[in-house]
Order: C-alpha cells, then sequence, then structure tokens
C-alpha cells in the first residue's frame, strides 16, 4: 500500500485511530464492570448459598447461622401481588393508548407522564404510599409494598404492551373488523393475542425490575425478625434485608447479605435473558 | 340484528372507557404524589419559606432545618456521575453501531443492557466493600498527594481518604447510569439515514469524522435526551448512594469529603422521623421529585423530537 505522508492525512488518521481507540476502551470499561461486579457476587455470595439460606428465617444481630427464608417468602408474596394487581391493569392501559389512544390529547399526555414515571425516584413513590397506605391505616404492611412495587410495574407493563402491540400489522386489525367483530374483541382475541409474547416480554421486564427494588420497600412493607405470611402487618423482604445486614457490624449478617444479593441478581438476570429470548421468538414469527 | 350491533356498541363503549380508567390511573397517581408530599411537607413550607432551599443547617434536636446540604450533595453526585458517565456511554454507543463487528454487536449490547438491570442495591454493596478500599488506596492517596499542594484545586482533593464520600458516590452512580445513556445514544446512532453516512464515507470521511460531523449534529437532540435521562436518574438514586456517600449531615468541603443526597436523607432518617422533621423530610421529597420531574420531562420532550425528526 502506498502511503500517504501529507501531514493533514496524518492528523486526520491519527484522530481516528485515538477516537475509536477510545471507544473500544469505554466499551471495555463497561464490560470490565459488569464482570467485576458479578465476579464480586459469586465470590462471596457462593459461600453463603446452602440449604439453611432456604429453610431457616433471619438470624437475631450478632448470632451464627441462620438464613433468608422469611425474607424470601415475602418477597415472593410482594412481588407476587405487585403483578397480579399491575398485569391487568398494565395491559389494559396500554391497548387504551395503542388502540384509542392516537387521537386523544390526553393519551399523548398520558404516555408523556408514563415515561416520566418510568424514571421517577422510587424512594419517592415509597413515601407516597407511606402517606396514603400506611399513615392512614397506622401501620406498615405487606400490601403497602405491594402498592408501592405496582406503581413502578405498571408504567413498565404499559409501555412494553403499547409498544408491542404497535408492531401488530393493521392489517390483521382491519381483517378482523371485516369480519364484523366489535372492537374489544378485536382488541383483545386479535391484537392481544398477536402481541403476546412481546407482552410477556414486558412483563418479565416489570418482574425483573421490582425484585430488586429496595427504596420503595424501607417505609412500606418495613422489615419482620421472624416468618410471617400475613401481608396486612410488616413483612421481611429480601432487599430490605440486605440493606440492613449489609450495612451492619455483625460478619454473619454481611455474609448473609452477600447470599441474598447473588439470589436477587441471578434471578434479575435470568429474567432479563428470558425476556429478551421471548422477544427474539417475536421479532423472527 | 340491530339489538347484536347495539350490545356490541354497548360492549365497545365499555371496553373503551375501562382501558381508558386504567390509564388514567397513572396521571391519578401522579396528582397524588404531588398532592400527598406537598401537604404532608406543608409545615416545614409554612415555617422556612422558600428560604429552605438554601439554608445550611441540620439540627434534629432543634428542629432547624435547610434543604441546602442535601440538595448540593444530590447534584453534586450527579454531576460527577455524568462527567464520567456522558463520554463513556458516547464511546460505548460509537463502538456499538460503528466499529463492533455484526456478530457481537447483540452480545455486547446485551451485557450493557444487563448492567442496567443489576439491582441498585447491589452496585451499593459492590462500592462499600469492594470499591471504597480500592478507591482510597489506588486513587485518592495518589491523588491528594499530587494535587491536594496545588493552587486553586487542591481544596477540592483534600480530607479523609477513606473511599467514603461525594466522589466514590459519583463513581457508582455513574456506572449506573451509563447503560441508560449508551442504549438511548446506540438507539439514536442508528437512526441516522445510511445515506447520510455513507455520503460521509464516499468523500473520504474517516469513521471518526463521520461521527463527530454527521451522526452526532443529525442526533443531536436523541442525545441530549438521553444524557438527561441518566441525570434524571442519577438524582433520584437511593441506595446506590447510600451505601457510599459516607451519609454527613455537612456541607461537604472537597469532593472526598462525606455528604448525603434527598434520597439517602430520606432512607436514613425517615423511620425515625417525627413532627417537624417528617414533614422536613416530605419536603425534601418534594423537592426530589420536582426536579427529577423537570429533568424527565426535558428528557423526554427532546428524545419525542429526536423521533420526529427521523419521521422526514
Amino acid at each position: 500500500m502506498q502511503m500517504d505522508v501529507s501531514p493533514l492525512y496524518r492528523r486526520r488518521r491519527r484522530a481516528n485511530l485515538i477516537g475509536l481507540s477510545l471507544s473500544m476502551l469505554a466499551m471495555s470499561l463497561g464490560l470490565v464492570a459488569l464482570l467485576w461486579i458479578l465476579f464480586v457476587l459469586f465470590s462471596n455470595g457462593l459461600a453463603a448459598l446452602d440449604l439453611s439460606l432456604f429453610t431457616q428465617d433471619t438470624p437475631a444481630p450478632g448470632s451464627e447461622g441462620g438464613g433468608l427464608r422469611n425474607a424470601i417468602v415475602g418477597s415472593l408474596m410482594m412481588v407476587g401481588l405487585a403483578v397480579l394487581v399491575s398485569t391487568p391493569v398494565g395491559i389494559l392501559a396500554g391497548v387504551y393508548l395503542s388502540e384509542y389512544g392516537d387521537t386523544s390529547k390526553t393519551a399523548e399526555f398520558t404516555r408523556f407522564v408514563t415515561d416520566i414515571m418510568l424514571s421517577a425516584p422510587s424512594i419517592v413513590l415509597g413515601l407516597f404510599v407511606y402517606a396514603i397506605a400506611v399513615a392512614t391505616v397506622g401501620n406498615f404492611s405487606g400490601y403497602a409494598g405491594s402498592l408501592a412495587l405496582s406503581l413502578i410495574a405498571i408504567p413498565v407493563v404499559m409501555r412494553t404492551t403499547e409498544n408491542m402491540l404497535r408492531l401488530v400489522p393493521g392489517s390483521l386489525r382491519e381483517a378482523a373488523f371485516a369480519l364484523g367483530a366489535p372492537r374489544w374483541k378485536v382488541s383483545t382475541l386479535v391484537t392481544l393475542r398477536a402481541a403476546k409474547s412481546g407482552v410477556i416480554t414486558g412483563l418479565l421486564l416489570a418482574v425483573a425490575r421490582i425484585s430488586g427494588e429496595t427504596a420503595p420497600l424501607l417505609f412500606t412493607a418495613l422489615n419482620n425478625q421472624f416468618f410471617s405470611t400475613d401481608m396486612g402487618s410488616p413483612m421481611a423482604n429480601l432487599p430490605v434485608v440486605i440493606f440492613q445486614f449489609a450495612m451492619s457490624p455483625y460478619d454473619n449478617w454481611i455474609s448473609l447479605a452477600w447470599g441474598g444479593a447473588l439470589l436477587i441478581t441471578l434471578a434479575v438476570l435470568a429474567l432479563n435473558i428470558l425476556a429478551r429470548v421471548f422477544f427474539r421468538e417475536k421479532v423472527r414469527a | 340484528m340491530t339489538a347484536v350491533a347495539r350490545r356490541a356498541r354497548f360492549q365497545d363503549a365499555i371496553f373503551h372507557r375501562l382501558t381508558q380508567s386504567f390509564s388514567l390511573l397513572v396521571l391519578m397517581a401522579l396528582v397524588g404524589i404531588i398532592v400527598s408530599l406537598f401537604v404532608n411537607a406543608w409545615p416545614t413550607f409554612a415555617k422556612f419559606g422558600a428560604h429552605f432551599l438554601w439554608y445550611v443547617e441540620w439540627d434534629i434536636i432543634n428542629e432547624e432545618f435547610g434543604a441546602a446540604i442535601s440538595i448540593v450533595g444530590t447534584l453534586i453526585s450527579a454531576g460527577i456521575a455524568l462527567l464520567l458517565a456522558v463520554p463513556l456511554a458516547f464511546g460505548i454507543a460509537v463502538f456499538l453501531t460503528e466499529t463492533c463487528p455484526v456478530w457481537l454487536r447483540r452480545p455486547l449490547g446485551t451485557a450493557i443492557e444487563l448492567l442496567a438491570a443489576v439491582p441498585s442495591i447491589i452496585y451499593g454493596m459492590f462500592g462499600l466493600f469492594v470499591f471504597a478500599p480500592v478507591f482510597a488506596d489506588y486513587l485518592q492517596v495518589p491523588l491528594q498527594s499530587v494535587l491536594s499542594g496545588m493552587p486553586l484545586v487542591g481544596w477540592l482533593f483534600g480530607g479523609a481518604t477513606n473511599g467514603l464520600g461525594i466522589m466514590a458516590a459519583g463513581i457508582i452512580l455513574a456506572f449506573m447510569v451509563l447503560p441508560f445513556i449508551a442504549a438511548v445514544m446506540r438507539d439514536v446512532f442508528e437512526i441516522t439515514p445510511p445515506i447520510l453516512r455513507e455520503s460521509a464515507y464516499g468523500l473520504g470521511c474517516t469513521t471518526w469524522e463521520v461521527v463527530r460531523k454527521v451522526v452526532l449534529p443529525y442526533t443531536q437532540k436523541g442525545v441530549i435526551g438521553g444524557v438527561m435521562l441518566g441525570l434524571g436518574r442519577a438524582l433520584g438514586e437511593t441506595m446506590a448512594v447510600t451505601f457510599v456517600i459516607g451519609n454527613a449531615n455537612r456541607m461537604p468541603t472537597s469532593l472526598f469529603s462525606p455528604g448525603t443526597s434527598i434520597a439517602s436523607l430520606l432512607a436514613n432518617e425517615f423511620g425515625e422521623a417525627e413532627g417537624l422533621h417528617f414533614n422536613t423530610l416530605f419536603a425534601l421529597g418534594f423537592v426530589l421529585f420536582c426536579i427529577t420531574f423537570v429533568v424527565l420531562a426535558l428528557a423526554k420532550w427532546m428524545i419525542i423530537r429526536a423521533d420526529k425528526a427521523k419521521g422526514h
């Protein structure tokens, strides 16, 4: 190859080389951060990961042994209820935005607000739920925790449902209308069914999002040292237990916190990857 | 026949209103948040007025409260996060859209998105137990020994070097918001019409010149929107910051000194708060919600405008 030695050309090539190397460096920094966090989680969390983590309850301060059974059960119940509430609400609201929302200003504003709620500080949502569901009732409860989590999950389900419904070709809707089907049947039995895997993707992402949320649970579900399935009273949950244990001076608690952190992260990453697999099937189909 | 048609129309009307009412729940939640926070915060606003915002005091015993310390902590930690995250995110987006081999784009993009999925409490634990000691030994001590004697900037690097503080919180936040910014940038870079890019290459531009002089100007609004989105996230982040910011209710004197942010102050003190202290925490929540709402609304507006530009 003949080398062009013009200084301008050389300078441009150097700038290009520097810019692209820096961008590669940025990419590798991002990957290193992810791998470093995963490595730390596994190296600290695997030590705490044994059967007693699932069969025993959170230990008293300074004592040995124990597990996270009450926190795991509490988290599953609260996330489960939040999903039960936010699935119908989020999906139907998403249907409205996609099927009716093109002409109405209110729908456009709703879409705007939903996008903001997606990134709104979760701790403020916790304050809000405290004001309406804890202060009025007089005690912290698993229900309040679920409500706070639903508030985070609904916008996620809503926006993914809407986006997925928009991918459904208009001809499918028109074909159903031409057969004389009423609008609600077209929306639920045709459009929604066609977008099924995309909607499931949204649900999985919502579950992943709320399983790790700590801040909104601090003032709503609080914590409970004992095993409880009563959602009307304070409930143990993994994120708050991890927070409390990690900030404590006890080695046993810190080790349990790492175990819990590994559990949550594995669950969240698995849900994310599953959601992507579902979505890819949808795109291919 | 008409009976069937009438029934169908009736069912349609119900379905329309039902779905509409569910979508309006979001608006109701927004109004509810603003009203409930403001009502609970009222005693504090009534006592301190607008002065509350720049009053440097946090005295729980004598019930003298100002928001300045936590607002400064919030803004500086989020500012540091953006300073670090924006160039990194830009680099990642450039790599993913320009230089990365096609078969690697998907897995690498997914890896960056997974970084966004890691719960914030994990970032907090990582920051406290792993990052802070490393940061103290390999960054704070060398930086301080080199820079603390310098005029003008020396004071920024004074103070204890135990790894916890506003700077550490900013760095952890940077890695938390990085994936959000990178994802938006990548998406808007991808919508640049290939014909623009190809024309620039055809004129003999290098990849870097194409990105700097064609792609970036074309996607400017979307890029700014992505940055604002990251800023909104960084301002409201709670757990990651609470673990590493040091939680001190003092005005920070340097980048290394411990401080507090609105979100971490709420996480730490709300459980034991009573009386005016309780109302003040609601007032801080209200301030935080207003700041993030404005930032996120601007972000959204920018991204919508970028999307509209794509249509032409």
